[in-house]
């Protein structure tokens, strides 16, 4: 049943991909990109990453992406879809860049059951445990507050130089 | 007297080394002072020159024109003639203490004072020292006095000339050099006066340098001096590795013992010092500059290139007599040199019209008795026509100083555009300048070898012991040289009484109204010819020869002071005596002609005034016309003489074009072409890498995501497949 | 599961930088790199399952940056576009000196 659905989430996130990357305009870009994150949201369910999931629906989806189409829909774009996408010798860079970066993902993939990938894929069970104490938020929580305390704290300074950062460079200059 | 009060006497600087013989020591007086006082004299008169100098600037740029006063001439051209002459006269009277100090103790060692340490390297150590002996101290008399003879007559030369503070500093700084190598105790500081010498003499021949070809006259000395002071210093490198030092003492004192008789090494050092002596001393192959110094002011061609620096060569063979001894071969070449210089010399100023040029051809033949008589063996006798062709040729030019003078003032009255040196334009001066014709005479009776005056005692005995050699070996060769000297001595009588008719007898060629304006020169200028002719006439008294003592020649004993110099320079030249005693046998006591030294002396001396006789009823009966008119002689053995026998056009083919294009090559292809391109090509290089990097900068975005992609790229890869 | 998840992360990421360098639409380009981020996102989720709880504590961190960093950069985009009066980057040559 977990496999079935992984499946499908996956197709969905492929196409959602594959949506923003050749998308006609920006907005239809934007909403195959909200169906991609929405689609491992689920994959990250089944993960046994729930909180994750939740977040990444409430902001990543949620918060981000509306910014992205508050922006999109700001300077008005949309209508120039031929001259987007490059052609000719760049295209060719590209897919020949893409495809080495695809051929080097796929060489961790070897050794049919035997390679490195598995050999750190099939060792521990430690989430399980993890989770069967502390629940799925205190899987989390625990760490975030003990260990991660720190970078947790930075964080949120981060976000409030974000703030400042977007305010200042957004505003609308006036004399 | 205790060695603490003589040490307190022996001059400025610490430690003086002395040798105390016989109970009687040389206390040298001051000797530091003399060599000091002309370099002061130099850095007044420099001063002073300066001054002159920035005030005839000012003048000019302010758009004028700088001349000197007709009355009342500026301190800057007034002091010097106080400070020049002052300078080198104090000079020689403290070396005429020393002197007579000298004179009344028996040395037998040369007394070292030491002033300081000029230069420690490893093992090889030279200070700042003179030697006082008798070699150097009759060098000494000549410098200064003949010097402070000529210094008195450039006062007179050289009054109405702008450059009169800068001459003077220039001829108190020749003293000075001249004075260090005539007084170094090593030959490092002999060197440094050498070429001092050097340098002064290129000031000083191009002392007029906005003429192009008085400066180039310059130029040339130097140059030709240079390849000379290669071969000496090549010869004190040798010295070097010999003896470890460069002392005279101990080098000398050494020599006998450390050199194999008639060895290579020994035959090479001499040989190399031969060569730095032919530049300086103007003897074949490197004569040519001395023709073309007559460029500078008479007196610098009287003092420098007559009496002083050309004589430095013959001053080094002497003080370094041992080391010739045993170099039978260099010994050799040393007189072979001279005998054909002496004769080569001769029949050039035989069609020479310039007066000076007859001079300068005719120092250079005397150079080369002297080097004929150091040559053979004879030290003394070569240090003995140094001295007394100091005498006479420094009248003979002094003299035509005082013609040229002459001359250029009743052509400036009368703006006659001629030669004021060329003899053709002269003649009948007798009558103008009385005391210039009677000094030049006894100078020329001199110079011919005429009994009783000082070059017939010089040259005759140089000539006899140019003879005497003939014993051992090398016999033909030191015969040959006899009969070549016995030659040049006959045409020396001959060109000199040449000069004497053109320029001041019969009638004057000059034009009746420059005639009106010929007068005698001042006294600054009559008085040092007086003395010097007094000395030519007497001068040679001193060392009379012992064969010649008893009978006419000697006026039956009545001459005094027979031998006194060879008995007096015995101290220096005795181990070289010695050297030649242990290997050759002494001098032989008769010509290889048979007769004694007598019989040839009068012989030669006969024949001398036949010669001048002669010359003078010939060159009398010429017809000869002004410069303008005559012209240059146009063929046959008479044109070869006047171009000098071509010598300078066979060294510009032979020496200087190939130089020349070697060092166009040097500059067009090696330094320009590799050099410079290696450079440029470096920085152009340098550019291409950094347009090759600017490609990179593109500065839109898509390049950089690009790169960053590559680079992500690169590091999976690494770790993918390492 | 782990194993296909790997590979949809990896496929999700190379769409991503084929994106990046394929379009010309700074707003694009933009959510292709939000893509690369879920797909390494996903990647780490993956390994926690077997490695513990850290990689989840990371995916946290990087929504949290990259929350931070759309904020920022859109801000750019816009000022630049007031400028411009364009998103096309090829416009974009001020890097330049």
């Amino acid at each position: 049943m977990a496999d079935i659905l992984f499946y499908v989430f996956a197709a969905v996130a492929i196409g959602g991909a594959l949506g923003v990357v050749a998308g006609k305009n920006p907005v239809s870009g934007l909403l195959s990109m909200v169906v991609t994150l929405a689609s491992i949201a689920g994959i990250f369910v089944l993960l046994q990453a729930h909180f994750l999931a939740a977040v990444q629906v409430i902001v990543y989806a949620g918060a981000i992406m509306v910014l992205f189409l508050f922006v999109i829909m700001l300077l008005n774009l949309g209508h120039e879809y031929h001259a987007d996408l490059r052609g000719g010798a760049w295209s060719v860079l590209a897919f020949a860049i893409t495809g080495t970066l695809a051929g080097f993902l796929a060489r961790q993939f070897r050794g049919a059951g035997e390679g490195p990938l598995y050999q750190v894929l099939g060792g521990g069970d430690a989430l399980e445990q993890a989770l069967a104490e502390q629940g799925a938020i205190g899987v989390i929580a625990h760490p975030l507050f003990t260990t991660y305390v720190v970078p947790f704290e930075i964080t949120g300074i981060l976000l409030l130089v974000a703030i400042v950062g977007a305010l200042v460079l957004a505003k609308r200059r006036v004399s | 007297m205790s060695l603490a009060a003589a040490s307190s006497l022996a001059g400025s600087g610490a430690g003086a080394a002395q040798e105390v013989l016989n109970g009687a020591a040389f206390e040298p007086f001051l000797p530091g002072l003399v060599v000091l006082l002309p370099l002061l004299g130099f850095l007044a008169n420099g001063a002073l020159s300066l001054v002159a100098a920035r005030r005839a600037a000012d003048v000019v740029r302010a758009g004028g024109e700088w001349a000197l006063p007709a009355k009342g001439r500026p301190a800057t051209h007034t002091l010097p003639s106080w400070i020049g002459p002052g300078a080198v006269g104090l000079s020689f009277a403290i070396v005429l203490v020393n002197f007579t100090r000298m004179l009344g103790t028996e040395l037998h060692e040369p007394v070292v004072v030491e002033y300081w340490t000029w230069m420690v390297t490893g093992t090889f150590e030279v200070a700042a020292a003179v030697q006082l002996d008798q070699l150097s101290m009759v060098m000494m008399l000549v410098v200064t006095g003949v010097g402070f003879l000529i210094h008195v007559f450039s006062v007179g030369y050289m009054k109405d000339d702008p450059g009169y503070p800068r001459y003077f500093a220039y001829l108190n700084l020749f003293v000075f050099f001249m004075l260090t190598l005539v007084m170094g105790a090593s030959f490092p500081v002999l060197f440094v006066g050498w070429e001092g010498v050097g340098l002064c003499s290129y000031l000083l021949i191009g002392f007029w340098f906005a003429d192009r070809e008085k400066a180039d006259a310059g130029k040339k000395a130097f140059i030709v001096n240079r390849i000379g002071d290669f071969g000496f210093l090549i010869a004190m490198f040798l010295l070097f590795t010999t003896f470890g030092t460069l002392d005279f003492v101990p080098v000398f004192a050494g020599a006998p013992t450390a050199l194999a008789y008639g060895g290579g090494l020994v035959t090479a050092i001499t040989l190399f010092l031969l060569l730095g002596a032919t530049g300086k001393s103007a003897q074949i192959p490197l004569y040519v500059w001395l023709p073309d110094a007559m460029a500078g002011p008479t007196p610098v061609s009287a003092l420098i290139h007559a009496a002083t620096m050309v004589t430095a060569g013959v001053y080094m063979v002497a003080r370094a007599s041992v080391l010739f001894s045993l170099a039978p071969v260099g010994s050799l070449t040393v007189a072979g040199i001279g005998a054909l210089t002496a004769l080569f010399a001769a029949t050039i100023a035989l069609a020479q019209y310039d007066i000076k040029k007859v001079l300068a051809y005719s120092t250079i033949s005397q150079l080369g008795y002297m080097f004929l008589g150091v040559g053979v063996g004879a030290y003394t006798a070569g240090i003995f026509h140094l001295m007394t062709h100091a005498f006479f040729k420094a009248l003979l030019f002094l003299g035509s100083g005082a013609v040229i003078h002459s001359m250029h003032h009743a052509l400036h009255h009368t703006h006659k555009d001629c030669d004021a040196q060329d003899m053709r334009n002269m003649g009948g001066l007798g009558r103008f300048l009385p005391v210039t014709w009677v000094t030049m005479w006894i100078a020329t009776l001199a110079i011919s070898g005429i009994w009783p005056f000082a070059g017939f005692f010089s040259k005759d005995e140089i000539i006899w012991y140019a003879g005497a050699a003939a014993g051992g070996a090398y016999s033909a060769l030191y015969t040959a040289f006899w009969i070549v000297s016995l030659v040049a001595a006959l045409l020396t009588a001959f060109y000199m009484t040449r000069l004497m008719v053109m320029t001041f007898h019969g009638s004057n060629r000059t034009g009746p109204e420059e005639a009106r304006h010929l007068h005698e020169a001042p006294w600054t200028m009559t008085v040092p010819l007086v003395l010097l002719a007094v000395l030519s006439l007497f001068g040679g008294w001193i060392n009379v020869p012992e064969a010649l003592s008893e009978s006419v020649l000697g006026l039956f004993g009545a001459l005094p002071m027979s031998e006194w110099l060879h008995h007096w320079l015995e101290p220096v030249t005795a181990l070289a005596h010695e050297v030649r005693l242990d290997h050759v046998g002494d001098f032989r006591h008769t010509s290889p002609f048979g007769g004694g030294e007598l019989m040839w002396a009068a012989t030669s001396t006969f024949l001398a005034v036949v010669v001048v006789g002669v010359a003078f009823g010939t060159v009398g009966g010429w017809k000869i016309l002004p410069a303008a008119e005559a012209g240059e002689p146009q063929r046959g053995l008479k044109r070869v003489l006047y171009r000098k026998w071509y010598v300078d056009e066979v060294y510009d083919r032979v020496v200087v074009q190939p130089v020349v294009k070697a060092s166009r090559f040097s500059w067009k292809v090696i330094d320009q072409g590799i050099i410079d391109g290696v450079a440029n090509g470096l920085g152009n290089l340098a550019r291409a890498v950094g347009w090759f990097g600017s490609l990179f900068q593109t500065g839109t975005v898509n390049t950089y995501a690009l790169i960053l992609t590559l680079g992500v790229l690169a590091i999976l890869g690494y770790m993918a497949f390492a | 599961m782990l194993f296909e998840a790997l590979v949809l992360s990896a496929i999700l990421f190379v769409a991503g930088t084929f994106g990046v360098l394929i379009r010309r639409n700074a707003i694009i380009m933009f959510l292709c790199i939000e893509l690369q981020l879920n797909a390494v996102n996903l990647a780490f989720v993956a390994f926690s399952r077997s490695l513990g709880v850290e990689g989840q504590i990371f995916v946290f961190f990087v929504m949290t940056v990259a929350a931070a960093e759309a904020a920022v950069g859109l801000a750019i985009i816009i000022s630049i576009f007031r400028h411009y009066e364009t998103v096309n980057v090829d416009r974009f040559n001020l890097l330049k000196w």
